[in-house]
C-alpha cells in the first residue's frame, strides 16, 4: 500500500468510524482550528457509535486496514442516551474477534472524542500512526 | 462471517443494472481546497470510479452558479445522483439536498465527501497526503451514494409551546417575544425571583441606565402577560422527546409558604428571629430566615430558607400570617409539560478568584470582586449605594481595578477567553465612583482595553479625559496588605518598563464569567453539546451561533458565550425567532433515519427491545416480530449493529451503504 518510495517506513491506513454527534463534529472542529495531524486517518460517519457493526471492522482489517479507530461521544454524553455504552460492551466481544482473525487486537481502538475535541482527536491520531507504525503494516496487505 | 475476496467489489456494485449515473462535483472552495489539491489530478481520478459519468470542478458549488451548475445537469438528464466533495455535510448538506429535491431528484440521492475540514485543513503542508485522503474520502461517497434509496422525510407536528430555562434578561426577552405572538411560554427559574445577574447590577454601561430602572418593568411585563407561566424555584429535571414534542418533568422546590395564599404583606419578617447572610448581596448584608430576595422580585411571595428555619412558629401565628400561608412540611412536587421548543438561557457563574492566592481574594478584607462591587454601589445594596471599604466602613480614598481576573489566563482552573464585560464595568465603577468622589483616586490595571461595543470606545475615553480615571498597563503580580489594612499592590507598568508599588485602600478583582458549574449536568440532560470553554455550543459559529446542535433547542445569552446586555438580549430575540418559526409552521421535517425490521428475517429473539432507548421497539405476538414505531426511533441504530438475524436496517445508513464504503476504500488503496 502507500509505501512512500525510498523509505522503509510504511504509512498506516486508519478507517474512522465516527459518530456524528460528536467525534465527526470534533473532527470537524480540529478542520476549522487548522490542526495538523498525519494524512493516515480516512472517516466516515454513522449516526452513533452504537451502529458499528464487528463486521465493518472485520472487513476493514481483512482487506488491508492498518488500523480501526472507533469514534464516540464519552459517557454520559450519547446523543441518544446510551449508544455509546453499546459501543463499549461491545469492544472486548469485537477484539476476541479481531484476535481470531489473527490481528493485533491493538489495531482496533475506541475513543470518546467530544464535538468540541479536536485537539484529542489530533493527538489520538498521532499517538495511533506512531503505535501502528511499531505494529507495522497489516499482514493481509500484500499487493 | 464467510471469507471475501477483495477482488469481487467490481462485481458488487450494481448487482441489478440500475441506471445509476453520479455526478461528482470538486469543490475548490476558492483556494482552501484547491490550494492544497492538485485539482486536474482529482478530476482524472473522479473519472475512474465506477458509475461515474460525468466529473467537474467550480470555485465555489454552494454558490448559486455552483447550485445551478447541478442543477443543469440534472435537469439535463445526466445525471441522477449526486456527489459533492467540499466541506463538511454537517454544513451544506442541507444546501445540496434541496437542489436535488427542486429539480425532481430525490434528496436523499446525495451524499458529501468531506475534502476541507478532514482534508485538507488538516493536512495543509502535506499536499500529497491530503491528495490521498481526499481521493479516498470522495471513493467512499461515491461508493455510498451508489447503494442510496429514495426516502421520505417525516413530518412531525410542532406543539405551539416554549420552555425557557432561565429567567435573566436573556430569557425574559424570549418569552416575551413568544408570549406576545400567541404562544405559551413555561419559564422556569431556578431562584426564587426572575431577573437573573442584571438584577444585582447598579448601573449599566455606556449609558449609565440604572439597571433595576430598566429591569423591573421587564419583569413586571413577564409576569403579567397571559401567555407566561413563571415557574420559579423550580429545576428541570429530566428532558424527553425530539423537536415538536418534547416531554419536560420539572420539579417544584417547597417553599414552605403557600404561594396562593400569601399576600406579600411582609409582616412575618419582623416576627422572625433568625438573622442569615443575604445571597443576593453576595451575603455582605443579612436579611431573615423568611424572606423575598429583593423588593421588587417577582413574584412577590415569601419563602422560608429551611437551612437556616428554627421553627420557632412566630411567623406561623395567626396575627402575623392572617392569611395562613405558612406550611413547614411542604414537600417539593412536580409537574410534567409538554413543548415544542427550548430555549436555553443559563446564564454564568462569576470565575471564583480564591485560588490567584498573589491576591489574597478571601484573606485580605478590601480585596473585593466586581460584582461584590456592584453590590456595595448599588442604592438598594448593603451601603445604600456609599461604597465603603469592609474593614473599616469608610469610603475609600483610592481604589484599584485589577482587569483579567480569571480570564486571559491560561493556569488550571482558570481560562483563556476574555469574558468581554470586565473591562467596561471596571470603567463604569471607576467613573461611578469619580461621579461621587472627585477626589478620589481611581486605577485601572489593565492588559489591553476591550471597548468593543457600540458608544464604548467613547465611553472609555470620557472616563480617562473627563473623570480623570488612571490607566495602567501591567497584570499586577501581587498585594500585601498593611498593618492598617489598605493594600500594597505591585506589578509592573509595561508602557514604561518600570516597577510599579502602590498603596490604595480598596481593591476590586475584575472576575470574569464562566459557565455554571451545572452546565455539564444540563448539556447531558437536553442532549446538547458544551464548547471546550464549558458554555453551550452552537451547531455553527458565524451562520446558526443560537441553534444548538439539536433541533427544536436554541440558547440566549451567557449561556452560549460571554456577552454584555446588549448581545444577550438580541441573541434572546434570535432565539425567541428560532423558536417562532418552528411553531408558526406548525410542523417540520425531520430526517427519515429510522431503522425498520423485515419480518421475514427477524427471528423474535427480542434482543433489540431492551436495547432501544426509548421504548420504539415493540413485539408483534401474532407475527412473532419486533416492530419499531418510527416516529419514535431517534435514528441511532444500534439495534441495527446487534441484531444477530441481520433483520434491522437502518435507513441512509444500511449495512451494505456502509459495508461498500469499507470494501471500496480499501479496495482502492492497492
Amino acid at each position: 500500500m502507500s509505501k512512500k518510495d525510498g523509505t522503509d517506513e510504511f504509512e498506516p491506513f486508519i478507517l474512522g468510524i465516527f459518530c456524528n454527534w460528536c467525534t465527526y463534529t470534533g473532527a470537524d472542529q480540529a478542520g476549522t482550528s487548522r490542526m495538523q495531524r498525519p494524512a493516515n486517518l480516512r472517516i466516515m460517519r454513522v449516526m452513533c457509535s452504537g451502529r458499528v457493526e464487528s463486521r465493518f471492522i472485520i472487513e476493514a482489517l481483512k482487506r488491508g486496514a492498518d488500523g480501526v479507530l472507533i469514534g464516540a461521544c464519552h459517557i454520559g454524553d450519547c446523543h441518544y442516551v446510551s449508544g455509546n455504552h453499546k459501543t463499549v460492551r461491545r469492544m472486548p466481544l469485537i477484539k476476541e474477534f479481531v484476535k481470531q482473525y489473527g490481528f493485533n487486537p491493538k489495531r482496533v481502538r475506541l475513543e470518546h472524542i467530544s464535538a468540541s475535541e479536536g485537539a484529542e482527536l489530533t493527538e489520538i491520531s498521532k499517538e495511533f500512526v506512531k503505535e501502528l507504525k511499531e505494529i507495522g503494516p497489516n499482514p493481509r496487505n500484500k499487493k | 462471517m464467510t471469507e471475501s475476496n477483495p477482488k469481487t467489489i467490481s462485481k458488487s456494485i450494481n448487482p441489478k443494472k440500475e441506471d445509476v449515473r453520479i455526478g461528482l462535483y470538486i469543490c475548490n472552495c476558492g483556494i482552501n481546497i484547491a490550494g492544497v489539491l492538485q485539482m486536474d489530478d482529482m478530476i482524472e481520478f473522479g473519472k475512474t470510479l465506477p458509475n461515474v459519468t460525468l466529473c467537474k470542478q467550480y470555485k465555489f458549488y454552494c454558490s448559486d452558479n455552483g447550485q445551478a451548475e447541478i442543477a443543469k445537469d440534472i435537469k439535463d438528464g445526466l445525471v441522477n445522483r449526486v456527489v459533492v466533495a467540499a466541506c463538511s455535510p454537517r454544513m451544506h448538506e442541507p444546501t445540496f439536498r434541496r437542489v436535488l429535491k427542486e429539480n425532481g431528484l430525490n434528496p436523499f440521492y446525495f451524499a458529501q465527501a468531506n475534502i476541507r475540514e478532514h482534508a485538507t485543513w488538516v493536512n495543509m503542508y502535506d499536499h500529497e497526503g491530503a491528495q490521498r485522503i481526499a481521493k479516498d474520502h470522495i471513493r467512499m461517497q461515491v461508493a455510498k451514494v451508489r447503494k442510496l434509496k429514495a426516502l421520505e422525510t417525516i413530518k412531525v407536528k410542532v406543539k405551539p409551546s416554549t420552555l425557557i430555562i432561565g429567567a435573566g434578561i436573556a430569557g425574559m426577552n424570549s418569552a416575551l417575544d413568544l408570549a406576545d405572538q400567541g404562544f405559551e411560554v413555561f419559564l422556569v427559574e431556578r431562584e426564587l425571583t426572575i431577573g437573573g445577574h442584571m438584577a444585582q447590577l447598579d448601573k449599566t454601561f455606556p449609558t449609565m441606565d440604572c439597571s433595576s430602572c430598566i429591569l423591573t418593568p421587564k419583569m413586571v411585563d413577564v409576569s403579567r402577560n397571559p401567555n407566561i407561566h413563571i415557574m420559579a424555584y423550580s429545576e428541570v429535571e429530566q428532558v424527553d422527546g425530539y423537536v415538536g414534542n418534547f416531554e419536560v418533568k420539572i420539579k417544584h422546590k417547597a417553599h414552605y409558604v403557600d404561594q396562593n395564599k400569601c399576600t406579600g404583606c411582609g409582616a412575618c419578617i419582623d416576627s422572625c428571629p433568625v438573622i442569615c447572610g443575604n445571597s443576593f448581596d453576595l451575603n455582605m448584608s443579612s436579611r431573615k430566615a423568611i424572606y423575598i430576595p429583593f423588593p421588587q422580585a417577582v413574584p412577590g411571595q415569601f419563602t422560608i430558607d429551611i437551612d437556616h428555619c428554627i421553627k420557632c412558629g412566630n411567623c406561623a401565628l395567626p396575627n402575623i400570617c392572617e392569611p395562613g400561608a405558612i406550611i413547614y412540611d411542604e414537600e417539593d412536587h412536580y409537574s410534567t409539560i409538554k413543548v415544542g421548543t427550548i430555549i436555553v438561557s443559563t446564564g454564568y457563574d462569576q470565575i471564583d478568584p480564591t485560588n490567584l492566592k498573589n491576591y489574597g481574594y478571601g484573606v485580605y478584607e478590601n480585596v473585593i470582586t466586581g460584582l461584590e462591587m456592584e453590590r456595595n454601589l448599588s442604592s438598594t445594596g448593603p451601603n445604600l449605594g456609599k461604597p465603603v471599604c469592609p474593614s473599616n466602613g469608610k469610603p475609600p480614598h483610592s481604589i484599584a481595578w485589577l482587569q483579567c481576573v480569571g480570564s486571559r489566563d491560561n493556569r488550571e482552573g482558570y481560562h483563556p477567553y476574555c469574558s468581554r464585560v470586565c473591562c467596561m464595568y471596571a470603567i463604569k465603577q471607576a467613573r461611578q465612583y469619580k461621579e461621587k468622589h472627585p477626589e478620589a483616586e481611581c486605577y485601572i490595571f489593565y492588559m489591553d482595553i476591550r471597548a468593543f461595543g457600540k458608544g464604548y470606545e467613547e465611553f472609555y475615553e470620557s472616563s480617562s479625559h473627563n473623570f480623570g480615571i488612571k490607566y495602567m498597563r501591567g497584570r499586577l503580580a501581587e498585594i500585601y496588605q498593611n498593618p492598617d489594612k489598605t493594600l500594597l499592590i505591585r506589578g509592573e507598568d509595561t508602557f514604561l518598563s518600570r516597577p510599579i508599588a502602590l498603596t490604595v485602600d480598596l481593591v476590586v478583582l475584575s472576575t470574569g464569567v464562566e459557565a455554571r458549574t451545572d452546565a455539564a449536568h444540563v448539556a447531558s440532560m437536553l442532549g446538547i453539546q458544551q464548547s471546550s470553554d464549558g458554555f453551550f455550543m452552537e451547531a455553527h459559529p458565524k451562520l446558526r451561533p443560537i441553534d444548538s446542535l439539536t433541533a427544536g433547542i436554541f440558547m440566549a445569552g451567557v449561556a452560549q458565550g460571554p456577552k454584555d446586555i446588549p448581545d444577550a438580549v438580541s441573541q434572546a430575540k434570535g432565539a425567541a425567532s428560532g423558536a417562532a418559526i418552528l411553531m408558526a409552521k406548525g410542523e417540520v421535517e425531520v430526517d427519515p433515519y429510522y431503522a425498520v425490521v423485515q419480518p421475514n428475517l427477524c427471528s423474535g429473539c427480542r434482543s433489540c427491545i431492551n436495547l432501544c432507548p426509548y421504548s420504539a421497539i415493540s413485539f408483534d405476538d401474532n407475527q412473532n416480530v419486533a416492530y419499531i414505531n418510527p416516529i419514535m426511533c431517534h435514528g441511532c441504530g444500534t439495534c441495527v449493529a446487534s441484531c444477530p438475524s441481520n433483520a434491522i436496517y437502518q435507513n441512509h445508513f444500511t449495512g451494505d451503504q456502509l459495508m461498500i464504503m469499507i470494501t471500496d476504500v480499501l479496495g482502492g488503496i492497492n
